[in-house]
């Protein structure tokens, strides 16, 4: 009997396993939503039961755009904490279990009342639609939830810093922090929006919501939203597969300037969301439009440092010319793989964004099916893929199992069957959507004319996309129960990178928080005082909810 | 901070790229007027059926060969001014768009043209396009509204 090793205290472990459990129910769940929708719009398929196709696609959105994509999020970034930082104390623990409970409190609160068919109002829940109060308090639950773990992980880095005096943090940590820092600053748009208009409104205290206003707090944490998915993603790009492919990381303070400048620059830019709505000043459009285009320089310098790191270690094993070191690297370990497939789909990604933000173009794609397949390639496979690449070994590594050359396979299998299926699926919408093809539509003849008839196809190929995309999901729940329960008990690395020696010291106000969050904010009141004040002074009366599904 | 010197390259290039992209989408939004719709005229959301000019809605005549085209939106309607939800325009006609919604928020996307555009209660949207292509445009609503969203339609002619 081999012996159970495990990368970090087991009762830290425990933890970051709670969440994985309920991000990969979140999964089985969404993924299935996910398939039924794509049957649904190819015009063949009707759902039974009375079930609605809006009830299925706010489940979708809920269960993988907020559930999995945090709870994922949250546990990593506490195991990485834990390997970096240290183990946690026991009251530090106590604080984490408590928030994973309102969270897992909150997702089965609104669950419910998704499943009652009391919340169809997809997972950005605009008003004036009102949902059931529960589903409002259930997603304040997760969020209060989720500032609480926040808390326990900055604490454990101010903890590690008092211990190390002078020290450079660890990188990882460094990373872990800015990451639940830009989600904590991001979510007081949102905690706003839910505790001051829609809770006291669903509940009947208040008659009318200002439906601007709700928006614009929305949409102020909509985007940081989705830097929060990428930036987990960024960790394992930048820190750890340096270590699974044998080499270095290219620049610590490069890799810690990136984070701050994501940091800067994925708050002030929500208007980019809005472009196309009345009541908005074309100037401050405009403003945050620059902003956004911003994250361009980090996003160039994390290009320029991953690639640098797999030249530098395709070098040292002897590749030659430009592009040598691509024959050097460990193809046939799925825990490369994986987020290297992520990370070249962030390409077509990335310029699918760069189109969507760029202010007057937004209306040739806004709300079309072509905004669905971005964010299929954005978030559903470049991160996707990197926390399935993360999962490969962490599940292993701190429940001390083995990922065994067989589960490697079947991950490799997994990362090929998820990139076709996205391939067609996302492929198929962006078509569509150039064509005009809606998004967060069920299957419609509209008007019968040729312009919509011509979709239809599309229609199929992204049904076959879903079929596919289906078949991965299951492919990975089989690796996920096998690494959890049933892989042979060893010890699996938990990679984490060292800095190249040609990377020179890091600058130490990359760690001024004081400074950082100073100029986030500054950036912040920068961006929306005037319109948003411009918003509420020229507010037109309130509007009463309505429950039209 | 040690920066390597392709870095500096590779930063400067796409820098540089970036400020000349920024100022042409800024010279074509604010010198050449090709601006998002930011309507910023509001109305009683409750009384904009007696509210000019959405208390008559359809096609008026208001130049040569241009147009104003007053659309309300209410689950799951778009009240063009008939009851076969067609507009009839001629060939190379100016239509300014004049719309709002009586309930909830709606999309407004005129399919195949740069018609596409938020309606939110107590918000007047507005939009101008020239219609020099013949065929049948269709409009649907593009923004979740209800149980009935994709049932949301109406048509364009622009007539040979
Ligand atoms: C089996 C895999 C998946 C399939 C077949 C699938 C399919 C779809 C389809 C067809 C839609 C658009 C429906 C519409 O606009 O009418 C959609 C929306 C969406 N999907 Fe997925 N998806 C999958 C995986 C994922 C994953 C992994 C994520 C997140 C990480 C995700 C996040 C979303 C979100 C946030 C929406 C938007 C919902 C909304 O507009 O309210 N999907 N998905
Ligand atoms: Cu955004
Ligand atoms: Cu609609």
């Amino acid at each position: 009997m081999l012996k159970s090793i495990r990368s970090i205290a087991a009762a830290d472990a425990k933890l970051t396993m709670a969440h994985m459990f309920v991000a990969f129910t979140a999964l089985l769940l969404g993924a299935t939503a996910g398939l039924l929708q794509t049957l649904v719009r190819s015009g063949k398929v009707t759902l039974p039961a009375g079930i609605g196709y809006y009830q299925i696609l706010t489940l979708h959105g809920v269960v993988l755009g907020l559930v999995l994509t945090t709870f994922f999020i949250v546990g990593f970034v506490i195991a990485t904490q834990s390997k970096t930082a240290g183990e946690y104390s026991s009251k530090e623990r106590k604080f984490a279990w408590i928030g994973f409970s309102m969270m897992t409190a909150g997702v089965a609160l609104t669950a419910t009342f998704i499943l009652l068919n009391e919340a169809s109002v997809l997972y950005t829940f605009y008003a004036p639609l009102m949902a059931h109060p529960g589903f409002y308090i259930g997603l304040t639950l997760v969020i209060v939830g989720s500032w609480v773990e926040g808390f326990v992980i900055f604490h454990r880095h101010a903890k590690w810093r008092k211990e190390n005096p002078g020290q450079r943090t660890p990188l990882l940590s460094y990373m872990g922090v800015i990451t639940m820092l830009m989600w904590q600053i991001a979510t007081l748009g949102v905690a706003a929006t839910v505790c001051i208009q829609f809770i006291p409104w669903s509940l009947g205290f208040t008659d009318t919501i200002d439906v601007l206003v709700s928006r614009t707090l929305f949409w102020y944490f909509g985007h940081p939203l989705v830097y929060f998915w990428l930036l987990p993603a960024y960790m394992c790009w930048y820190a750890i597969i340096p270590k699974i492919i044998g080499g270095k990381i290219f620049s610590d303070s490069l890799a810690r300037l990136s984070f701050i400048l994501l940091l800067l620059f994925s708050i002030p830019v929500g208007f980019h969301h809005q472009l196309t709505e009345p009541g908005i000043d074309p100037f401050w459009k405009y403003l945050q439009v620059v902003l956004t285009f911003l994250v361009v320089i980090p996003s160039l310098m994390t290009a320029f440092s991953l690639f640098a790191t797999f030249e530098m270690r395709g070098r040292e094993l002897g590749a030659k010319g430009l592009f040598g070191w691509v024959r050097k690297m460990p193809w046939k370990d799925v825990r490369f793989l994986a987020p290297f497939i992520g990370m070249v789909w962030f390409i077509p990604a990335g310029t699918g964004g760069i189109i969507n933000a760029s202010n007057q173009m937004n209306q040739v794609v806004h709300n079309t099916i072509w905004v669905t397949g971005h964010f299929h390639l954005t978030a559903a496979t470049s991160v996707i893929l990197t926390f399935f690449g993360i999962a490969y070994w962490l599940i292993p590594s701190i429940t001390g199992r083995k990922l065994t050359a067989k589960l490697n396979k079947l991950g490799i299998v997994q990362t090929i069957v998820w990139s076709v299926g996205m391939a067609i699926m996302s492929g198929a919408m962006h078509w569509q959507g150039l064509l005009g093809g809606p998004r967060r539509s069920a299957y419609s003849e509209y008007a019968g004319n040729a312009d919509t008839a011509a979709w239809g196809s599309y229609q199929i190929a992204q049904a076959i996309g879903g079929s596919i995309l289906f078949i991965g999901m299951v492919i990975m729940l089989v690796i996920f129960i096998n690494l959890a329960f049933f892989a042979p008990k060893g010890q699996e690395e938990f990679p984490v990178g060292t800095v190249a020696d040609i990377a020179g010291p890091t600058p130490k106000v990359l760690e001024n928080w004081k400074l950082w969050i100073g100029v986030t904010c500054a950036l912040i009141l920068f961006a929306y005082t005037i319109p948003f004040i411009d918003i509420i002074q020229n507010a037109p009366p309130g509007s009463p909810g309505f429950k039209f599904w | 901070m040690h920066m390597h010197k392709y870095e500096k390259i590779w930063l400067l290039f796409g820098t540089g790229t970036l400020l000349v992209f920024l100022i042409v989408v800024g010279i074509s939004a604010f010198y050449m007027g090709n601006q998002p719709p930011s309507c910023a005229v509001t109305l009683d959301p409750e009384k904009v059926d007696s509210t000019p000019p959405f208390d008559e809605t359809g096609l008026k005549q208001i130049g040569e060969n241009e147009y104003q085209l007053t659309i309300v939106a209410s689950a799951f309607n778009y009240d063009v001014g008939n009851k076969d939800k067609l507009v009839q325009i001629p060939k190379g006609a100016t239509v300014h768009f004049n719309v709002t919604t009586k309930d909830v928020v709606h999309g407004f996307e005129l399919v195949g043209t740069n018609v596409n555009m938020m309606l939110e209660p107590g918000y007047i949207s507005t939009y101008t396009n020239t219609f020099d292509k013949p065929g049948k445009y269709t409009l649907l609503c593009n923004e979740y509204c209800g149980t009935g969203h994709h049932l949301m339609t109406a048509t364009i002619e622009v007539m040979e």
